[in-house]
């Protein structure tokens, strides 16, 4: 897959480097402020309060 | 494509896969233990200005419980056997969106200085990760609330870990129903082990002295 981004980025070896480095910080981006976010519910460590059935309401983590 | 190029280009695929898996987790660990703390450091910035206008104001202290919203600040926790107090506005509410911003103050409880039981909770390892060292406050250490108008000097009188659905810890006189409290209880909540949520740490401290705020006044807990 990389090798094919690669083979398909217009431009010397300088602007292809600039272009893939660009896509690296969109998918960096991606995961920050869109993936991470929901998937970090999923994870036990944010349960800090004291709550009588944790199933029955997640949004009291 | 022979069958040794078709499992060169497979495994190929498979190398790549996985490196890429292995930075997407990384990745993770990066925001979980950095950019959550950014933001929480960015929020509790704001929270305190707005503390800083909101206390310079001459309204009287709010003491009803229902007179703060969701996410506002409420009161300053110190630590100050701990040291470091960079996460210290603690917010009314304990959504997951309130604790984002800092430690929470459980809604329905006492509100500092109180008669009752003042409970809040807080991360422990990420978002500013406010209570991390909660389980190095030994029997007798200092917990300082700073309101709009006093200094409340908590003492730490006990550590417990418990299920994390020991509602009970957070009753007005903790573990008794229905009883009407007579003393004035600070409890802390927190997940335990650090990383997991397997149980909650639970920190108890009793009220020791109220200093009314004024020029040149501090509790002595934050001076020494």
């Amino acid at each position: 897959m990389y090798s094919y981004i690669w083979r398909h980025l217009p431009g010397p070896v300088v602007a292809r480097l600039t272009q893939a480095l660009l896509l690296f910080a969109g998918v960096v981006a991606l995961l920050f402020f869109v993936i991470f976010p929901r998937v970090e519910p999923l994870l036990p460590y944010s349960n800090v309060t004291i709550d009588p059935a944790p199933a029955a309401a997640p949004a009291r983590t | 494509m022979t069958a040794g190029d078709r499992l060169r280009w497979g495994l190929r695929g498979l190398g790549q896969t996985l490196i890429t898996a292995g930075v997407v987790v990384l990745l993770f660990c990066l925001y979980e233990l950095k950019v959550t703390n950014l933001y929480t450091a960015q929020q509790q910035g704001q929270l305190e200005q707005r503390l800083v206008k909101q206390w310079a104001a001459p309204v009287p202290d709010r003491r009803v419980p229902a007179a703060f919203d969701s996410g506002e600040g409420i009161a300053k926790i110190y630590f100050p056997t701990l040291g470091s107090d960079e996460v210290k506005v603690v917010v009314e509410g304990v959504g997951t969106e309130d604790l984002k911003k800092g430690p929470g103050h459980i809604p329905d409880t006492a509100l500092p200085g109180a008669v009752g039981n003042v409970v809040v909770s807080g991360h422990r390892t990420t978002y500013g990760a406010p209570f991390n060292r909660v389980d190095e406050l030994a029997i007798g250490a200092a917990i300082v609330l700073e309101t709009q108008g006093s200094w409340y000097t908590y003492r730490v009188t006990g550590t417990s870990i418990v299920a994390p659905s020991a509602i009970e810890v957070t009753f007005p006189v903790p573990n008794q129903q229905g009883r009407t409290p007579t003393q004035r209880l600070l409890t802390l909540t927190t997940c335990n082990p650090k990383y997991s949520a397997q149980t909650r740490l639970i920190i108890r401290a009793l009220l020791e002295s109220t200093l009314v705020k004024g020029p040149g006044v501090s509790p002595p807990a934050l001076v020494s």
